[in-house]
């Protein structure tokens, strides 16, 4: 079904998690762990850019840029210790690819729990999720406010 | 028994060298029949990148918790989910784990709560095996279906809930929370906040002694004479003392109980699983802030 609200990406995102039985929902989210990209160069030196989501039982830190085009990247670093936290990171980052600010910040607030992760990953664990996507938002709109 | 113990030295300074293996010996034993390897985790997807060869997995929130109750498996889904992993009720089994075997720690302590007999901590967990250079694999494995019987889980001996903390008062209790949560700066451990309270503080009269007191940099367990100095003689605790110990949703009291009951030989430890995600909420219940215990409530 169609969701007004909801960028393609992550659209289609969401429908290749509900087509699978739950356990093979954790194998796809495992792609996405590995799939992770690595820091751009240009920021590997810098480790004060990013804020760390206490959220996450792991840490993982993230990083929310608008460029001169209004298009939010989002960038990601979580340990391989942490696969589950590292899949959460990797479908946001793929998921909110080249979309605008406003875009980003129309993403439906409960998306992570869509996605028919909350039976096989645990409604705990899922909130870190929760908060990749808030303080994502809360980066674009001091960007957009400074 | 099933399978033969680890004759490891320093297994054999503690109350109960039955309860570990290392390293070396999990490896020699690998595949014995009567050995079922249990990985337990925080992250319920570390297990799928990478195992120790035929090593099942337990996840703890998805496998051991009702799904709707605050609570446990009952003693038929128990049964069910064990026999699904291969394991019967004479099996061996070794559980091992990421973060110091806090899972592995807690998913024992379930299987205790089920009168579990042989159930063994691999000393140094996930960590040192990886660090060892050991095998790791991603070969999924299919245990063969077993039976297990229907067995009604035991609380009365490990485990504690809420009204049995109000009825221990006088008696020992140990907060293994980090000192913030402990003096009630914080209601969450860093790095959790999901999993708070509303009060900060400490349940009155307990002492604090952070579960990471009983682990060594590679997450082994520390020495006996360690352990005693930091439990007996720090913390006070004495021989045939009936002990209470609470974390926040009692993974990390799972180690502590652990090691108070099989390391250090307290008979009569119990884990308050219910800790202080209950605790700090919980209508009508004393806490003390500050890094003082405080006294015993006069009831």
């Amino acid at each position: 079904m169609a969701d007004a609200a909801l960028p393609q990406a992550l659209s289609d995102i969401r429908d290749e998690f509900s087509e699978l039985e739950i356990p093979d929902r954790l194998t796809l989210l495992l792609e996405f762990a590995n799939e992770l990209p690595e820091l751009p160069e240009r920021f590997r030196d810098h480790p004060d850019l990013f804020e760390r989501v206490v959220e996450c039982q792991s840490p993982v830190y993230i990083f929310v840029e608008v460029d001169d085009l209004g298009v939010v990247h989002l960038h990601a670093t979580a340990p391989r210790e942490a696969p589950t936290t590292r899949g959460f990171a990797s479908i946001l980052v793929q998921g909110l690819a080249g979309l605008s600010a406003q875009q980003v910040l129309d993403v439906p607030d409960d998306f992570p729990q869509t996605l028919g992760l909350t039976q096989a990953v645990s409604p705990l664990r899922i909130r870190g999720m929760s908060a990749l996507l808030g303080r994502t938002k809360r980066q674009i709109q001091s960007r957009l406010s400074a | 028994m099933t399978v033969d113990l680890d004759s490891e030295a320093k297994f054999a300074e503690y109350a109960h060298p039955e309860r570990l293996v290392s390293t070396s010996w999990l490896e020699a034993n690998l595949g014995k029949p009567g050995l079922v390897v249990v990985e337990s985790n925080e992250d319920v997807l570390l297990y799928e990148t990478g195992h120790i060869p035929g090593a099942v997995k337990i996840d703890w929130h998805t496998e051991l918790n009702d799904p709707v109750e605050r609570d446990f498996l009952d003693g038929e889904a128990f049964a069910k989910m064990a026999g699904a992993k291969g394991i019967s009720r004479d099996s061996t089994v070794v559980f091992y784990g990421d973060k110091n075997n806090w899972w592995a720690a807690y998913a024992l302590w379930v299987f205790t709560l089920f009168g579990h007999d042989d159930v063994r901590v691999l000393d140094g967990g996930r960590a040192k095996w990886q660090e060892e250079g050991r095998a790791l694999t991603t070969d999924s494995v299919t245990p063969t279906p077993v039976d297990y019987p229907v067995v009604q889980r035991d609380d009365s001996s490990n485990r504690a809930y809420r009204d049995g903390v109000l009825a221990h008062f006088g008696k020992p209790l140990i907060d293994v929370r980090s000192p913030e949560e402990y003096t009630g700066e914080r209601t969450e451990i860093p790095g959790y906040p999901t999993e708070g309270a509303l009060r900060a503080g400490h349940i009155p009269s307990a002492a604090s002694v952070p579960w990471a007191r009983a682990a060594a940099p590679d997450a082994t367990f520390k020495r006996r004479a360690e352990l005693d100095s930091i439990y007996r003689g720090e913390a006070g605790l004495n021989e045939g003392d009936d002990v209470i110990a609470y974390c926040r949703i009692g993974e990390r009291s799972s180690h502590t109980w652990f090691v108070l009951k099989y390391l250090l030989g307290f008979e009569n430890v119990r884990n308050y699983d219910g800790s202080w995600t209950e605790w700090g909420s919980s209508v009508g219940v004393p806490i003390v802030t500050g890094a003082e215990p405080g006294d015993v409530p006069r009831r």
